[in-house]
């Protein structure tokens, strides 16, 4: 025969035997158990995000208030680092000027500097001339015209002096001054420096000051959070009594709200940097046009790429440790009847 | 499956709610427990849901002791028993579909095989195309339908019901009987409480009877 028809075998698929009737307690091998992990924290974090925008007004009212308080603490952080980059620029040495008086020589001047670094406590001694003062004058000061028309140079002839930093001691500093000061060659001294050194302490206090408005608005954070996810909690109890009825556990009721924490602090916590952010922009030219003014060593600083993530992590974990504290205390009542 | 050996439950300041109560359902039997209002149907009912606990003697399911189930226990406890309401107890807000996934999203299953088993349960129940539709413009009869699908949507061996033809006509409340037939066909054990005595002479199955507390006919 030379045309054989062709037969179609159906082929049969083992169909694997499962008992008609059975409840699948718990899943079975790892892989079954993690796949239903998965799925459950993937239902929980979109629901939980689209239960948010879907009350989009009193979710965004939250995010707004948030924003508020995480933007307030943040926005003084940067403002005290801005601060800090400004002081920072300004070192804090215990530099002494020494300003002659106008009847010296230079020749004394100088053997007087030579007695004074013979002084252990001493560093360095640096003498500057009446020449070099108006030099100097005439270069920075921006009257150097002026200068010009003088007859006589009016500058005294100054003497730096550095103390060791052994001599940190500010009693120590302040009788080494006394004594210049008593010098017969000494017209008038001053420590240089130190209204650095107050900038800096101020700048110490400040920096507590951060700390401790960003634990209060912090705690804010926390209980506004926690506030919204018990009305959301109120609001969801059939549901939980619901979920609770047919075998969830308290992971599973637990879970979207601990979401919905994380998403109004991570959502509070991209708005605070907007705001932060526009409000520096804003700032950003006057205070450059300032700076320009006084030899452009000022930039302004913005959250930088660390402090973007730290402001982000802090905030979602407030939202979270929020939602979890009401979850701690009040589902315990919700019991099903 | 349900043994009740010698069980008895006190609410303070109420009294004994039940009375050394002891009975014993065989798998696949289905079972009226009948009484009148506050005979104790809705406590006996609670105790193997694990909503309460009983004060005396033993409630063993499927050979488990409930009264030494650890909390973190009891859920894998009740997805081995299907509730069903009186007032269904549907989430209003969420489709039908969403409703009766909700043991399986519970359970940890795909998007896929939740998908399927819920049309298959749907399909039993006779609401298949009604998925897409809210609780709310079902009527009572397909609300407890959908409460029922949600109930065997896990293939729990064990189905506990709490008047759940107490707000139907006679003639749905017969047709949801008959669905209940239809599961104890497969092998479940329903327990079925209801104070409907002519609905439940017309059904020829086992009649446990409740009163003051006391087991009085089984």
């Amino acid at each position: 025969m030379k045309y054989v028809k062709k037969k179609t075998v159906k082929q049969v698929k083992p169909v694997k035997q499962e008992p008609r009737w059975q409840t699948k307690i718990s899943g079975g091998n790892f892989v079954d158990k993690f796949h239903a992990y998965r799925n459950l924290h993937a239902h929980a974090l979109f629901s939980s995000l689209g239960r948010l925008v879907a009350s989009r007004f009193s979710f965004a009212m939250t995010v707004v208030v948030l924003a508020i308080a995480i933007a307030l603490s943040s926005g003084f952080y940067i403002l005290v680092a801005n601060l800090q980059q400004l002081a920072g620029n300004l070192e804090a040495s215990n530099q002494i000027s020494l300003f002659l008086k106008d009847d010296i020589s230079e020749a004394r001047a100088s053997k007087f500097a030579g007695t004074i670094k013979q002084n252990p406590d001493i560093q360095e001694v640096k003498l500057i001339t009446k020449e070099q003062a108006l030099q100097e004058f005439r270069e920075h000061s921006g009257f150097g015209e002026a200068v010009k028309t003088l007859e006589k140079n009016p500058l005294p002839i100054v003497i730096q002096v550095l103390p060791k930093n052994s001599l940190e001691n500010d009693q120590a500093l302040e009788v080494m001054l006394d004594d210049f000061k008593r010098s017969a060659e000494v017209d008038f001294a001053q420590m240089d420096m130190q209204w650095v050194k107050r900038l800096q302490s101020i700048m110490e206090i400040a920096r507590r000051g951060v700390v401790l408005l960003s634990l209060l608005l912090g705690a804010g954070v926390l209980f506004i959070t926690a506030n919204t996810i018990r009305l959301e909690l109120h609001n969801r109890r059939d549901e939980v009594v619901i979920a609770k009825l047919v075998g969830a556990t308290n992971g599973f009721i637990h879970r979207p709200f601990l979401y919905s924490g994380f998403w109004i602090g991570f959502f509070s916590g991209v708005a605070a940097w907007f705001i932060v952010t526009i409000i520096m922009l804003i700032l950003k030219q006057p205070i450059e046009k300032l700076s320009g003014l006084y030899d452009d060593t000022f930039h302004v600083v913005f959250l930088g790429f660390t402090e973007t993530l730290a402001l982000l992590f802090i905030s979602s974990v407030l939202g979270v440790v929020g939602s979890w504290i009401v979850l701690h205390f009040q589902l315990r009542q919700l019991k099903p009847e | 499956m349900l043994e009740f050996d010698n069980v008895s439950m006190r609410y303070p300041g109420a009294g004994d709610v039940l009375r050394n109560v002891s009975f014993h359902l065989q798998r696949g039997e289905m079972t009226f427990l009948t009484g009148h209002s506050g005979a104790g149907k809705s406590t006996l009912l609670k105790l193997i849901a694990l909503i309460e606990r009983c004060s005396r003697g033993r409630v063993l399911l499927d050979g488990q002791d409930l009264n030494q189930a650890k909390d973190r226990q009891v859920p894998f406890i009740r997805r081995k028993v299907g509730l069903i309401f009186q007032d269904y107890k549907l989430l209003q807000d969420r489709t039908v579909f969403d409703n009766v996934a909700l043991p399986l999203v519970i359970a940890g299953y795909g998007h896929h095989e939740v998908s399927r088993r819920v049309r298959a349960s749907l399909d039993k129940v006779g609401l298949l195309g009604k998925e897409r539709k809210y609780p709310a413009v079902l009527s009572g009869g397909e609300q407890q339908r959908v409460g029922i699908a949600r109930a065997v949507v896990n293939k729990p061996p064990m189905i506990l019901a709490d008047e759940p033809t107490g707000n139907l006509d006679p003639e749905l409340s017969t047709e949801i009987m008959h669905l209940f037939e239809q599961f104890q066909q497969v092998g479940v054990t329903i327990l079925i409480a209801s104070h409907d005595i002519s609905l439940i002479n017309q059904m020829n199955h086992r009649i446990l009877k409740l009163d003051h507390g006391q087991l009085v006919a089984s």
